[in-house]
Order: C-alpha cells, then structure tokens, then sequence
C-alpha cells in the first residue's frame, strides 16, 4: 500500500535554513546539508528546499548546497523558488533535484509547466500555489504570498495539472504558521479537482493535526512543514510512530524509527 | 568498477552519488571500453520508452549492453532502464526493447481500480515472491520510491518482488545475471543503498535464456 508521505521544507537563504511565520519574521535554524541529513535518518519521506535568495551569488551557494546535499542524502529532492523558465529546471536537475516545484513563475508564464513537462516528465513537475480566502473565494498569491492574483485557485490548480503538473502543493496562507491544524477546506476542494498527489502545506501545530489530515481527507498524499520540525516541537518518528497506531501506512524505515 | 551507461536520458548525478556512497568504484559512460572493462553495469533511464530504446539502439550501444550480458556480467536496469531488458513496451504504441528478459511492459491503467493516481508516484512496500540476491539484507514490507506508469507482466519467472498498489505490480525481475528495478534504489534511503550494495557482490553468471546471441 502507498505510504503518506512527510516531507520537511527547507526555506534556504544565502545558505542557510530560515522559516518565518506568516511569511515574515525570517529566524535563522541551520545548515541545510546538516537538517538534510538529520531529517533523511529521521525517517523523512521527501525533502524540499526552498530558495529564497534574491542574487545570483546566492543561486551559485543554493545550488552548491543542493549538490553538496544530493551526495549524501538519498531520498527525493524538491526544489523550488526562483523557478522562471525551463532553464532554471535543467540548473536544480544537474545538481541533483528530483522534481521542480513553479509557483510565481508558472503564473508569469502559463506555458512554463507544459515546456518542462514536456521536456522532463509530469513527474518532475510541483504546482506549489499559495492560496488565500478573499471575500469567499479561493485566490491565488505571487510573490510568495504577498501579492493577490484575483486569480480564482481551484480552476487555476486544475489548469496547471492539465498542462503537466504532477503533484501540487497547497499551501494555504490563511493557517500558515498559525499551529492550528492544515486547511481541510481548502485540500478538500483540491483533492476534488484533481487527480495527481496533493501536498498539505500550512498549519501542522502538533502530531495530530497531520492524523486528521490523512483521517478526513484521504486524497491528500503528503504532508509538509516546516517550523515545527526544524525546532523539534513534532519528531518526525514520533509522527510515523503515531500514524502507524492510528492505521494511517507510512515508511517506518528511518534509520532512527 | 561499475558502469553507469551513459545514453542521454535522465540525471545521474544521484545514481552515481549513491554508489559513491557505498563506497563503490563508478563511472558514468558512453564508452564501451570503459563498459567492456567494467565487472557490472547499470542501465538507467527516466522518461519515455520509444525515446530512450531509439537512443540506446542510435548510440550503438544496445547491442553491445546485451554481449556484455551474455558474458555473464551482472546487469541492472532501473526503472525506465530495467523496462528496456524486457521484449516490447506497450507505451505509446508498441516499441521493442533489448528482449534479455521475456515480458512485455504495459500501462499500470490496465491493472490498477478507478481512483488511483497514477503515475505511481511514492513510497511503497516490497513483497517478495522468491528469495533473490540483491534484497539479502531486506526485510518484508521494506519500503522503497517508485515514480511509473507502466509495469512489466508476462514475465511470472523473472518476478522476485511485487508492490501493491489495488493490483500487484512488479517491483523488481532477476534472470540469471540480468536484474531490474521498477522503483529507484538511489532514492531509497538506506534500504536503496542496501540493494546497491548487494548489487556490487553480486558475481557474474552465464544467463541460460541467452541463446539469441
């Protein structure tokens, strides 16, 4: 049977681990290639490094970083941040990324998804949408979340898969970093529109919000965090050990677990 | 030495990653000296099948792969690379492979209920269905990373480890020295690097069911 994944992200910046709350008040955690390697004995099923340097000096540090990562550890990498055209794809794949995560980029350009998954496989192609309630409605963010497309997001996410997308990552502004729980609402409608994995990402506080996660919705494939796993306040093989007790199937062959 | 053959599909950077990290002498190539020299080779490959089997046969290099399986080398194609060992893919179309193991390659569609996403794209346990060399040191259960929609069948003698996933699929063939993976070793944390290295001790062996050659 297929296993829920847990995937821990990696906010990367001049080449280090930073994680805000609410997309701002960035805190410095760590070296990334360390957490990699941390989490990877953990039991993590998946990781995802998020670049949010802003000069190409730093593009040179992350992907030495991503490089310096994907010889040690050996567990799927997903890379994100920066990602405009299907050049960028072949610069984090060379370095050893597993599959490239769009998100402004893909609004920017509606053809970027289908020219790299044309090119690399669906596979290796992540929708990751920031999506926030504006007067009731589903609405895409740019700019990691500081700037409302108008964009309608569950048509939006749907069209995406259509050109080539195969996995999504919902990442709902309104619960992150509030600790309150992922935004069962917002996956639901997701996981109703589309048939490719759905990540959950924004609002794991505590184990069992991600129990309630894979309990109510059963179409979504993975979990994401970030905080909460790079201060310690959810262990990751405490997590598999809680979901194997409640009958959710996941990897318990972490080097730790 | 292992070989990596090097035919233009797909990233090796993490397959020869992980090699070096079992400590392993490796080397990704194109060469056949290099290939003729070394005691096994892998046969990677990611994306699709007609592609990757045109560009296995232009480079010259698939007929050479299959006399050095005939000397007994121990071969390993891994995902789309293990998919290339069988006769045919019913991919988009029907396109011949290296025919060094009997079987065909069909849409995981055909076998798996409604509801399922495919690709299967995930972790997932491995069942064995007979004791084989390369999971010695496995247990039952053992999860590993599979990225596919297409599986092989026809091929019930060369199965030693299935997935389930609302159907059982073929995970893993061996046939003699000729072995393959549906899943990617090189993304499967230490149980991946454990084939690996079961891989590397593997001795060479004359392949029975070679007789085309």
């Amino acid at each position: 049977m297929i296993t829920k994944r847990i995937i821990p992200c990696l906010d990367v910046r001049d080449g280090r681990v930073v994680k805000g709350v609410n997309f701002q008040g960035l805190r410095d955690v760590s070296s990334p290639v360390a957490l990699a390697e941390y989490y990877s004995a953990c039991g993590a099923d998946e990781l995802v490094f998020y670049d949010i340097t802003a000069s190409s000096d730093g593009r040179k540090i992350f992907t030495d970083i991503l490089t310096e990562t994907a010889k040690k550890v050996f567990i799927p990498l997903t890379v994100g941040g920066g990602i405009n055209t299907v050049e960028d794809f072949d610069r984090v794949l060379k370095c050893g990324a597993d599959k490239v995560s769009v998100n402004s980029g893909a609004i920017r350009n509606p053809s970027l998804i289908y020219e790299a998954a044309k090119r690399y496989g669906n596979q290796c192609v992540v929708l990751s949408a920031d999506v926030k309630r504006v007067d009731g409605r589903f609405h895409v963010f740019a700019k990691g979340g500081r700037e409302d497309t108008g964009m309608e997001a569950i048509g939006w996410i749907r069209r995406c898969v259509e050109n080539g997308a195969g996995e999504v990552v919902v990442n709902s502004i309104d619960t992150d970093g509030v600790k309150t729980g992922f935004d069962l609402e917002m996956l639901h409608a997701v996981c109703e529109a589309v048939a490719v994995p759905v990540i959950a990402s924004g609002g794991a506080g505590k184990i069992q919000d991600f129990i309630r996660l894979f309990r109510s919705i059963p179409g979504v494939d993975a979990g994401l965090a970030a905080s909460i796993f790079h201060f310690g306040e959810v262990q990751i093989a405490d997590l598999k050990r809680e979901m194997l007790k409640s009958n959710i199937p996941t990897r318990m062959n972490g080097d730790m677990s | 030495m292992v070989a990596i053959i090097d035919y233009g599909v797909g990233n090796l950077f993490s397959l020869k990653s992980s090699f070096e990290a079992i400590g392993a002498d490796v080397t990704v190539t194109a060469d056949r000296e290099t290939i003729a020299r070394a005691d096994r080779i892998i046969l990677p490959g990611v994306g699709a099948f007609e592609d990757a089997a045109k560009k296995l046969r232009s480079s010259g290099l698939a007929d050479f792969i299959c006399e050095q399986a005939e000397l007994g080398k121990p071969l390993m194609g891994i995902c789309l690379g293990m998919q290339l060992l069988f006769d045919k893919s019913y991919e988009y179309g029907v396109h011949e492979g290296l025919g060094l193991i009997h079987g065909t390659i069909r849409p995981i569609a055909d076998v798996v209920p409604a509801g399922y996403k495919i690709p299967h794209i995930g972790w997932n346990a491995l069942h064995f269905t007979r004791p084989d060399r390369l999971f010695a040191d496995l247990r039952e259960g053992d999860c590993v990373y599979f990225v596919h929609s297409y599986y092989a069948t026809d091929c019930p003698a060369a199965v030693t480890a299935t997935t389930e996933y609302g159907a059982p699929l073929t995970a893993a063939v061996a046939s003699g020295n000729l072995l393959g993976c549906q899943f990617h070793p090189e993304k499967s944390g230490n149980v991946g690097l454990k084939i690996l290295k079961a891989f590397c001790k593997m001795k060479g062996e004359r392949h029975a069911d070679l007789s085309r050659h």
